[in-house]
């Protein structure tokens, strides 16, 4: 019976240990792709017409979707505080409570999740696809670094791409909300406005700004990994996507309890 | 000269080269053949330096190819020039842009310049008006050909060709062999071509190794190869299905089996 418990603890510990250890090769390798990338950024040659392109792709093509998901979001956020506020007979400060979740939490994160959802997803796909059918291989040989021809074009449109689509969701979420406002219960449009500016501080845009910049790196540094580490065919391309898209949601979470903690309870 | 030296190599414990070792002096052809999944792609990557060995090593003119790095290793592969089983054409890039890449990035000629070389290297291979075309765009030949003349486009010491008659039609197969024997009786390039194809192997060869359980079996110019005594040379470039290699085929006994006892359904 010992003898049992015995080898069944040691097999957890050793699945464990396992686990541990991808886990820890995982972020190591993740670590060394990202300082590889910034060393393409600022030390090699930049490839400006790539780098142009990409911020059409993942800027200009995701304007849309942005948009919409954010006036969405706003709405809602002012449907579901009226819902609480009209109980207190306190519908003004639904502004200020729109404004400070969109700029501070909601508009980075739904922006960096849509993002990484449809952005992040195509770059692993068109990666792993590149590396199942050889072209990265065939990158090497003619003395091409995939890196900087890859990873470091994406890298910089993502980080300009992402805080100002940011910015964009952050104007129409509060338009969202000045919509419901003003539209549905009827609160004064510049009333509605001061109320929205009144709590908004520049350290609000600034934090929210800087953790779109974040979500940037990680989500380009993941999706770029996971294409480069796919392998059998159009399923591993498959396998890549998803888990690009899945740790991307889950490293932009983490980022963001981290970002807020530091921003409004450690650097206050 | 390429040195391969007890090259060893396994992927998830299936070991595909075991000990390898061959001789490529300067300016020769030499063919490796050996059946599917042997191990003579992973040899081409192991040249190159796209795989690490697990033992043993692979020098190029005495560099030792693992042990270098970054811009050692970059110019190293410059002297490279390399077909891919499936050509590995950028599918973001046209034809043209295919071909011009390594030029574009490894050289200063002007884009005039450079438009020249592309549509030498494109006439080479026997293409024409593909200039805007995409990967997608072309045959599976066509696709080939634009990645040979992408291999050859800044004029490369070595070439590496892997299965470059695979997929094209015999006629142009041949025109790629004559190719291959222009570049190392013009321009004295050193060839190594992996094939299947025993023809193109005599072709082109002035040496053909044989890879067979993960070391060379037998290495000699195609005469010798052709007498050669050794049972699985003479099955594998005889293309027979009775031998001593069996590793792989279907047992002969089921296969009669099944062939006396199908009928056609009426």
């Amino acid at each position: 019976m010992i003898g049992r418990l015995n080898a069944s603890f040691l097999q957890t510990t050793a699945t464990a240990g396992a686990w541990a250890v991808d886990l820890f090769w995982y972020a190591g390798s993740l670590c060394l792709l990202f300082a590889q990338t910034v060393g393409g950024v600022f030390l090699r040659r930049l490839r400006l017409r790539a780098v142009v392109y990409e911020l059409w792709k993942i800027g200009v093509q995701s304007w849309f979707i942005v948009t919409v998901s954010s006036l969405f979001i706003g709405m809602v956020l002012a449907f579901q505080s009226a819902y609480q506020m009209q109980k207190l007979s306190a519908e003004m400060y639904i502004a200020g409570l729109v404004a400070l979740s969109v700029v501070r939490e909601i508009g980075p994160v739904i922006t960096a999740l849509t993002v990484a959802g449809r952005v992040g997803s195509s770059i692993a796909a068109e990666l792993g696809t590149m590396k199942v059918t050889e072209q990265i291989d065939a990158l090497m040989t003619l003395a091409a670094d995939p890196v900087r021809f890859l990873v470091v074009p994406r890298f910089i449109a993502m980080v300009i791409a992402l805080p100002l689509l940011t910015l964009w969701a952050d104007a129409v979420g509060i338009l969202g909300g000045f919509l419901i406002g003003t539209l549905k219960l009827g609160i004064l449009p510049s009333l509605y406005w001061k109320m929205t500016t009144i709590p908004l501080a520049f350290k609000d845009l600034a934090s929210g700004l800087l953790k779109a910049f974040i979500f940037g790196m990680i989500i380009c540094t993941v999706s770029c990994f996971e294409g480069f580490r796919t392998e059998g065919g159009a399923e591993g391309v498959g396998r890549s996507t998803t888990v690009a898209v899945v740790t991307s949601f889950l490293l932009i979470i983490a980022a963001d309890c981290l970002c807020t903690a530091l921003f409004y309870f450690v650097w206050r | 000269m390429i040195e391969i030296k007890d090259l060893s190599k396994a992927f998830n414990g299936h070991q595909v080269l075991d000990r390898a070792n061959l001789t490529i002096q300067t300016g020769e052809t030499m063919v490796i053949i050996g059946r599917s999944g042997s191990g003579k792609s992973v040899l081409l990557k192991h040249i190159i330096g796209l795989m690490k060995p697990d033992g043993g090593l692979v020098r190029v003119d005495g560099e030792h190819v693992a042990q270098l790095s970054g811009a050692a290793l970059d110019t190293l592969r410059m002297r490279f020039g390399m077909l891919f089983q499936s050509a590995a054409l950028f599918d973001s890039m046209t034809a043209f842009e295919n071909v011009a890449f390594p030029l574009q990035e490894h050289t200063t000629m002007s884009p005039e310049a450079i438009a020249q070389r592309v549509h030498e290297c494109l006439q080479l291979v026997g293409l024409q008006d593909v200039d805007g075309l995409y990967p997608a765009e072309l045959s599976g030949g066509m696709r080939k050909r634009v990645g040979l003349a992408r291999a050859l486009a800044i004029s490369p010491s070595i070439v590496l060709y892997d299965e470059p008659t695979t997929g094209i039609d015999p006629i142009m197969g041949d025109i790629i062999n004559d190719l291959i024997v222009a570049l190392r009786d013009r321009l004295k390039v050193t060839s190594v071509v992996v094939t299947h194809d025993m023809r193109s192997a005599y072709k082109v060869a002035d040496r053909i190794a044989m890879l067979y359980n993960g070391d060379i079996l037998e290495v000699g110019t195609p005469e010798e190869i052709r007498a050669s005594k050794n049972p699985y040379v003479q099955q594998f470039i005889k293309g027979e299905a009775v031998g001593p290699i069996q590793e792989g085929l279907p047992d002969r006994r089921v296969l009669s089996r099944w062939s006396s006892r199908a009928s056609v359904p009426r």
